[in-house]
């Protein structure tokens, strides 16, 4: 067998109902292009007539809920109330009528299972906002001296724009493995084995290496949305002051280390805490690597599995209140610092 | 670099000794930055690498990137043919989950940016109860992980007949659920973006409409929209790419019905589902990336301004 890990589900190939797509969902797709746009300046304008019937005295007071009232609505009824129904659900058994109290949560904790689960999140929670920050900022600060910036920018940036299923299918093939009397196909183990000579490795299955090679895939996706922002950080550092430093003698990596690094620390923080929850909400590398076997498994995955496969509300809502409480540090931090931001405004 | 070119100017007898000291200076500088675009360009090589690997994979006849590294390829005799494109967009499920993609991105991304175009023109010029909590309310929302919302909300779209196996005046009704769920999933994020650049258009702007007669619904149309419309960009490229390159929420609200199914979910299934013919795997990912590799190189302008915005700030 070869290395890639097959999903198991196999569809079979469809015959393309062209026709259904051309004649239902393309008229419904101009419809909703136009219609909905319609509809949304209909509400407005609309609305706007109500409003002016009013007293003038309550039209101030009336008119901002006609602005808001959609995506109040839209919010409320995709987030607010969902986390509100998961967080109550999470306090009740399988069929959802007996109250367990924190049931679920004893219950899954003491799983062995999960214990893995946990350790990789720990993983992906240290390594990868750290790795994605130390290669951002290297990039950042060195392309930042080179003539060729830009299209080496444009080039690490672009895994930002291809989903993680896409990632996911090249670093298959990074990581292939083949026997090692055959030639290696996967770039990884050509260099493992002409290089190094050493044995070609299974990098999805060896529980010793696959945490940190789906990691890693992450990390490249990545690292262009932090190099971008620190990039722009770095370019809003005054240049007169870096030139101070260097008359007064100071050479680079002091300058680096006194005055670049302090200056970034804000833009830093906030790349750090945004590629924190990243990594707790990490899914998909690992569903379509590995589907979370080989000890790869992380949170979201199980949850998805518990949900689906399982059919395990119980433990799928208590997977989810767990993953809820890993951001509340994150939360709690993004709200100060988003009060500190509008409080000097 | 400017280091080289700061040597102060030298009296005759001193000068061959400051001349040595500039080129000696002047050649490290030299080391230095040819090091330097050494150690970027490796890197940036390392990056591209993996997706290049795949690239040439995908043109590469059946079966060969199983007998042979990509690398081979490079070296003639040069033997690459359009095989793999062809049976990834003939025969297989590719071809209508291109259509489904866009049949799901596009109203998912109309919809929340103009959701969101109100409500951050209310938050950042009208004054109500309650503003400044609401608003603080949504950036906490940003943080939200999707995965406490799947259970009360499955629950609600099969209550309602959201699923994928009813119609909706013809319509899958399960399109109908990943638009709903989408737009509520990306207006924090939207409405956030929006606001911080609506507050900073110039108060003068306003006031002068108002004295000229003008409605909020005139302001907002006239001045607010057109002003706004490099942030409405970035908004709408990042909600696109967004939903265009999620698998999550698509297997959950359509799971694995492929008449609805979008690229990612489809894609997914060719990993394990195509057996032999992994080769195929190489061409059908890069039909998936095509279109946001199109809308990416071409409005990477826009992009990069709104990623600015939306955390720099933050």
């Amino acid at each position: 067998m070869d290395a890639m890990t097959p999903l198991t589900v196999t569809l079979p190939m469809l015959a393309v109902d062209w026709e259904t797509l051309l004649s239902v969902n393309l008229p419904t797709l101009l419809f909703v292009v136009i219609g909905v746009p319609l509809v949304l300046v209909g509400y407005i304008v609309g609305f706007d007539v109500l409003v002016r019937r009013l007293p003038k005295r309550s039209q101030p007071s009336v008119r901002p809920w006609v602005w808001v009232a959609p995506a109040i609505f839209f919010v409320g009824l995709i987030l607010v109330y969902p986390m509100v129904g998961t967080v109550v659900r999470s306090f009740f058994d399988r069929r959802g009528d007996a109250f367990v109290g924190l049931g679920n949560f004893a219950r899954l904790l003491t799983d062995h299972g999960i214990l893995i689960v946990l350790r990789n999140n720990l993983l992906w929670l240290l390594l990868y906002p750290g790795l994605v920050l130390l290669f951002g900022l290297l990039l950042a600060v060195l392309s930042d001296r080179v003539k060729f910036e830009k299209p080496v920018k444009s080039l690490i940036f672009m895994p930002m724009a291809i989903s993680f299923v896409a990632m996911a299918i090249i670093w298959q093939f990074v990581y292939y493995y083949k026997d090692p009397s055959e030639p290696q196909t996967g770039i990884l183990n050509a260099i493992v084995v002409n290089l190094f000579h050493g044995l070609p490795i299974t990098w999805i299955q060896d529980s010793r290496f696959n945490n940190f090679a789906l990691i890693f895939i992450g990390v490249w996706g990545a690292t262009g949305f932090a190099m971008v922002i620190l990039s722009a950080a770095l370019k809003g550092i005054p240049a007169e002051l870096l030139e101070a430093a260097r008359v007064d003698g100071a050479n680079e990596r002091t300058i680096f280390r006194r005055i670049i690094l302090p200056l970034m620390m804000p833009t830093i923080v906030v790349v750090g805490t945004t590629m924190v929850i990243f990594a707790l909400k990490a899914f998909d590398v690992v569903y379509v690597m590995t589907a979370g076997n080989y000890n790869t498994d992380i949170l979201a995955r199980r949850m998805y599995a518990e949900l689906y496969s399982a059919g395990n509300y119980a433990n799928a809502s208590a997977l989810a209140v767990i993953l809820l409480l890993a951001v509340v540090p994150v939360l709690i931090f993004n709200l100060r610092q988003f009060r500190a931001v509008e409080a000097r405004r | 670099m400017s280091v080289a070119t700061a040597a102060p100017p030298a009296t005759p007898p001193a000068r061959s000794k400051a001349a040595r000291t500039r080129w000696s200076q002047r050649l490290s500088a030299n080391v230095s930055s040819a090091g330097l675009n050494v150690a970027v360009l490796a890197l940036t090589l390392a990056w591209i690498v993996p997706t290049l690997g795949l690239l040439i994979n995908s043109f590469r006849p059946g079966g060969a990137f199983n007998t042979s590294g990509w690398w081979t390829a490079l070296a003639p005799p040069f033997n690459f043919t359009l095989d793999s494109y062809r049976a990834v967009l003939g025969a297989s499920d590719l071809a209508p989950s291109f259509f489904n993609s866009f049949m799901i991105t596009i109203p998912a991304t109309i919809i929340p940016a103009a959701v969101a175009a109100f409500a951050a023109y209310a938050f950042s010029w009208m004054r109500f109860w309650g503003r400044d909590w609401i608003f603080l309310a949504l950036v906490g929302l940003l943080a939200v992980p999707l995965q406490v919302t799947f259970i009360p909300l499955l629950t609600l779209a099969v209550h309602m007949g959201l699923t994928s196996g009813n119609n909706f005046f013809g319509l899958n009704a399960g399109f109908l659920a990943v638009w709903i769920a989408h737009t509520g999933y990306g207006l924090p994020f939207a409405i956030y973006l929006l606001a911080n650049f609506f507050r900073v258009l110039p108060q003068d702007l306003f006031e002068s409409a108002e004295i000229d007669g003008a409605g909020p619904v005139t302001v907002f149309f006239r001045l607010v929209l057109p002003l706004s419309v490099p942030a409405i960009a970035s908004l709408i490229i990042f909600q696109f790419l967004w939903v265009w390159n999620d698998l999550l929420v698509a297997l959950i609200y359509v799971g694995g019905t492929p008449e609805v199914a979008p690229l990612t979910v489809t894609l997914t299934n060719l990993v394990g589902g195509l057996g032999q013919h992994v080769e195929y795997l190489t061409a059908a990912a890069f039909v998936s990336m095509a279109v946001p590799l199109i809308v990416f190189f071409t409005l990477q302008r826009y992009f990069v301004r709104g990623i600015l915005a939306g955390s720099v700030k933050g």
